[in-house]
């Protein structure tokens, strides 16, 4: 990298993760500029979430480096928390918490983390609600919503702290195919507003239309990455070729 | 290059560490070794604090004299031991009637249907009943008052009837921790089961009950620690256990050691108990997260 070219958001250099005897990651390496989407696309187990929960510091990595803004941030002196702050994750579960109000889901994290006073964080949670068309449903507790609203919450509630960098970890896998497209639609909009996110997800029509870039995981490894035109349409490696046949078949894409 | 996915090579087929992951695993070592460090200057310093503290202060040697005389400790152990062997097989008696009763509470009060009212009803009253009572009343009523009725078939041993009064007691707590636990398990788990054709009491049995105990196992070994000392409270109708044996000997002598024998000893039998909780609990958090350092 010239010194001319600006610091990518994020940058994963020789990541390797292990669980007991299997690699799951081996050794990936991955650039996000500012304001791209990458979509990682590939079969479960891959390790597209595996890859996603290292990034967060969820996982340790047990080989290479994870930078953020240029910082590393897989180093032991970092605080884990500091970084996650600066990082909004969606599940594919949604992991709302049940026992308060969705308003309250928003507003956790800006009142505990960043010290916002509550009228403050109310009106900002509210204009985020607002954004996704759930103002109405402020005051209702996260069971009671449909799958698509609690993930345009969860997606409002990762937005709350501001982060630098959006993780999606197959948002739309829990959702039946009337409720993705509400979520897509959101994901679309922010990618409008320039936000950069990573997403893992087998949304390959998606992937296609919102993406930047696509890069393909097997075996945990990054087996090609390109514009989504190249990567979906005519790819070089036979196996990702097998992959999106599999997925033509399905009526996936 | 392609791997298939199905094939992932063993983990000596891995490259060796980098440099980079060898200076982060050799900085937390250090972090680890300098907590040790840490923590074991600490408690050194801490304890030679509270020793000299205790062993410097004027009423030391009157508090040795009434509760550490050896002589008298030496003379009081075989008996308390031999009281100590009672606690424990009642204790055992105690423990596996308990989780008897209590399981059967514990159904008996989840059971559904209009039908079943009644011995709801009495579920609940018992387990009302008996958690509100205190142990000592009930162990007095039980241990003197039904041996006084003189009726046919009751038993007179302060023992047996002290173990009934643990059981009913304990029983009552228990049920409610099982209780706890049947209704944590996620309704789609009943679904489920009954959708495959199971039948209610299948389900509980095969289902529920299995998820449920083991997710109760910590408040249930909670509660056994908790019987451990109270077995020590048939003492009260007579029964020569270590408590009552550590009685005799300390009116005795007029020396509280053998009080302090006894209960050191009960502490010891409670501690390995105490070691397997938290180690079901462990166990159990560990298996309930998916992994990771949160």
């Amino acid at each position: 990298m010239t010194a001319t070219e600006q610091v990518p958001v994020l940058r994963c250099a020789g990541v390797v993760k292990r669980f007991d005897h299997h690699t799951v990651l081996r050794s990936i390496d991955i650039d996000v500029a500012e304001h791209e989407v990458v979509t990682l696309i590939g079969a479960s187990g891959s390790g597209k979430s595996t890859l996603l929960r290292c990034i967060n510091l969820l996982e340790t990595v047990d080989d290479g480096s994870i930078h953020l803004d240029g910082v590393d941030i897989t180093d032991p002196r970092v605080d884990a928390d500091n970084v996650r702050r600066r990082i909004g994750v969606v599940f594919q579960a949604y992991n709302l918490f049940p026992h308060m109000t969705v308003l309250d889901n928003v507003m956790l994290a800006p009142r505990l983390v960043n010290k916002i006073p509550r009228d403050q964080a109310e009106d900002r949670a509210m204009t985020l609600l607002r954004r996704v068309n759930l103002s109405e449903k402020a005051k209702e507790y996260p069971d009671r919503l449909s799958g698509g609203q609690q993930q345009r919450v969860a997606i409002v509630r990762a937005l709350a702290n501001d982060p630098r960098l959006l993780l999606l970890d197959e948002i739309t896998s829990a959702l039946d195919p009337e409720l993705v497209g509400e979520v897509l639609a959101l994901i679309r909009e922010l990618k409008d507003q320039r936000m950069t996110i990573v997403m893992a997800t087998h949304e390959m029509a998606f992937a296609r239309q919102a993406a930047d870039r696509v890069c393909f995981l097997d075996g945990g490894r990054l087996l090609e990455q390109g514009p989504p035109e190249q990567v979906l349409v005519d790819p070089v490696e036979p196996r990702t070729r097998q992959f999106l046949a599999r997925i033509i078949e399905a009526g996936r894409l | 290059m392609t791997v298939p996915a199905e094939a992932f090579p063993h983990i000596d087929d891995d490259p060796p560490p980098s440099d980079l992951q060898r200076w982060r695993e050799d900085y937390r070592r250090r972090r680890a070794r300098r907590s040790t460090v840490i923590a074991s200057v600490s408690t050194v310093v801490f304890l030679a604090v509270v020793l000299v503290a205790i062993f410097l202060s004027p009423g030391w040697p009157r508090v040795r004299q009434s509760f550490f005389d050896g002589a008298v400790a030496r003379d009081a152990l075989p008996d308390i031991l031999r009281g100590l062997w009672l606690n424990v097989r009642v204790l055992a008696v105690t423990a596996v009637l308990v989780v008897v009763v209590g399981l059967l509470v514990a159904a008996l009060r989840t059971l559904r249907g209009p039908i079943y009212f009644p011995v709801r009803a009495l579920a609940a009253a018992y387990t009302d009943f008996f958690r509100g009572m205190p142990l000592i009343i009930l162990l007095y009523l039980v241990g003197f008052g039904l041996p006084g009725l003189q009726l046919q078939g009751i038993p007179n041993s302060p023992v047996v009837l002290g173990t009934v009064a643990l059981v009913l007691t304990y029983s009552a707590y228990v049920s409610e921790v099982f209780r706890a636990g049947i209704e944590s398990v996620h309704p789609s788990q009943r679904a489920a089961a009954r959708s495959l054709g199971l039948t209610y009491g299948q389900t509980m049995r095969r289902v529920v009950l299995p998820q449920a105990v083991r997710r109760v196992a910590p408040p249930l070994l909670n509660d056994f620690v908790a019987l451990q000392k109270d077995v020590g409270l048939i003492s009260v109708l007579g029964a020569l256990d270590a408590v009552r044996q550590a009685q005799i000997h300390s009116d005795e002598t007029f020396n509280f050691t053998p009080y302090l024998v006894a209960g050191l000893l009960f502490v010891l039998l409670a501690f390995p108990m105490i070691r397997v909780a938290d180690w079901v609990s462990v166990r159990a958090a560990r298996r309930q997260q998916a992994s990771g350092s949160l």
